[in-house]
């Protein structure tokens, strides 16, 4: 799946993307990187359908379009409804009761919220609604998953935690994921592949594959090796500015 | 403070209130057609209960009524407006009219309209004027208000049109509608009464009118008989509206959830 020499222009004039070019490998963990402002977000919007490129084209292959699944910054949880009621949206919206059964509990215990189904999204900290959100992501099995900055509002041991979780439900589904971030250290712990933007409007400008095996354990983070990806993928941010 | 302090203390304050009442319009022998007493306000209340109550159900069916034909059209106009900004810019300077206009100013007119002997058709329609705008300047901001992530993510699945409404647009303007209808319960009493007290005597006979009636005989008592029943139907209304609102949105929203 790609994105051909894309671009998007707001009604206001802005170009947030001109002539963006970026293509995803099946299965493939890929953060993209960049300083706020370079159309990180608007690349996700495309790939969602939520917003339409004015120039250049979408590429999905054969397959066609995948299911996608969204985690946005905020957990955009219906407050009016329950855990159980938000995970399973996905399957009300689009009317495939049958794939629910099940698919709900067994996504809510994958983020450690097994027995919270019938909790109000108001009694849950900032964490929980995060687990929440992705576990909605993810009950329907799509083959594509955006992130949107989604750990960006908590705390250090909080994101470290939903980072393994979500890097465990990765190794096991093996779904296509695109995670829109802020933080270096966290593009270069989580990814097989770092994609670093900037500019205005936004182009590529550096491409860094992280090789490293998964299980990825937190004593990564202590290693020289983790330290240059981390500076190469700073290296890539200057050169934005 | 226990809970039982919290019944008992307005009590007091109330049997302090009324016992001093009592003792003081006694002791100044003050004219029953100037302040009666609370006993003979409590007699009259009694007695005239039977003519009282008939006037009750008058303006309670107008007030209810009034209320309700409120709400359905201040709902729907609202969703109208919040999906169509052509309706919103086309109407809403009318709806803006209709309520910064006094009641009691065109109450005449409306009631030169259905005819003096259809007297209860008017103050239907005054009522429901009053009470209509609250209900669509606030479920108006309710359908405006919602979450633009959640709007996305109903995209992301597409979800129709008709799952938006109702599982998005209507659960996000509810707590707004119902304050907007909180404060429709209040004025569409008020809009009853006020009305009724402009249209005069012809075919109503509701609570304005025995309150008018009572001080031209000066029979305060029944006057402050008719009163009291007034604001207890208020505040029935406020009750009523409350506890509906507590209901539906106990589960969820902020307003009510009490810190635990």
């Amino acid at each position: 799946m790609r994105l051909d020499a894309v671009g998007k222009r707001f009604a206001n004039g802005y170009a947030a993307l001109e002539g963006f070019s970026l293509a995803l490998k099946p299965g493939q963990f890929t953060s993209l990187i960049g300083p706020s402002g370079c159309g990180k977000s608007t690349v996700l919007n495309l790939m969602a359908g939520l917003s339409h490129p004015t120039s250049g084209r979408l590429d999905w292959g054969q397959a066609g379009k995948p299911d996608i699944g969204f985690v946005f910054q905020e957990p955009t949880l219906m407050p009016w409804a329950t855990v159980a009621q938000n995970v399973a949206l996905p399957f009300t919206l689009t009317g495939r009761h049958a794939a629910m059964d099940g698919a709900c509990e067994e996504h809510l215990a994958k983020v450690g919220l097994a027995g919270f189904a019938d909790a109000y999204p108001r009694q849950l900290s900032g964490g929980m609604k995060m687990r929440a959100s992705i576990a909605r992501a993810l009950a329907s099995r799509p083959a594509l998953l955006l992130l949107d900055e989604p750990f960006g509002a908590l705390d250090e041991i909080t994101r470290f935690d939903l980072i393994d979780q979500l890097l465990a439900l990765w190794l096991g589904h093996n779904f296509t994921t695109l995670f829109v971030t802020h933080s270096i250290t966290e593009s270069v712990f989580m990814s097989q592949r770092v994609v670093v933007m900037g500019g205005k409007p936004g182009k590529v400008l550096a491409d860094i594959m992280i090789d490293e095996p998964y299980p990825r354990l937190p004593s990564l983070r202590a290693e020289a090796r983790y330290a240059a990806w981390c500076g190469e993928v700073l290296e890539g941010l200057r050169r934005a500015t | 403070m226990s809970q039982l302090w919290r019944i008992l203390l307005p009590t007091l304050v109330g049997v302090l209130v009324l016992s001093a009442w009592e003792i003081a319009v006694r002791i100044l022998e003050v004219p029953i057609f100037v302040l009666p007493p609370p006993s003979a306000i409590a007699v009259s209340l009694v007695t005239d209960l039977p003519s009282l109550l008939d006037s009750l159900i008058f303006t309670l069916k107008i007030t209810v009524g009034a209320f309700l034909l409120a709400s359905v059209a201040g709902v729907s106009l609202a969703i109208l407006f919040a999906h169509s900004r052509l309706a919103e810019r086309a109407l809403m300077p009318y709806a803006v009219v209709i309520q910064v206009t006094p009641v009691v100013a065109i109450a005449p007119l409306v009631i030169l309209w259905t005819g003096l002997d259809n007297a209860w058709t008017a103050l239907f329609i005054l009522a429901t004027l009053v009470a209509f705008f609250p209900v669509l300047s606030s479920s108006l901001l309710g359908f405006r208000s919602v979450d633009r992530g959640l709007r996305n993510l109903f995209r992301l699945y597409g979800a129709n049109p008709w799952q938006v409404f109702w599982r998005l647009e209507l659960p996000s303007a509810l707590p707004h509608m119902l304050a907007g209808m909180k404060v429709a319960g209040g004025l569409a009493l008020i809009g009853a009464i006020v009305a009724e007290f402009v249209a005069g005597s012809g075919t109503a006979t509701g609570l304005a009118w025995r309150i008018v009636e009572s001080g031209n005989r000066l029979n305060m008592p029944r006057m402050f008989a008719a009163l009291l029943l007034l604001s207890g139907t208020g505040i029935l209304i406020h009750v009523a509206l409350s506890a509906l609102e507590y209901f539906l949105l106990r589960h969820w929203h902020e307003s009510k959830i009490r810190n635990d």
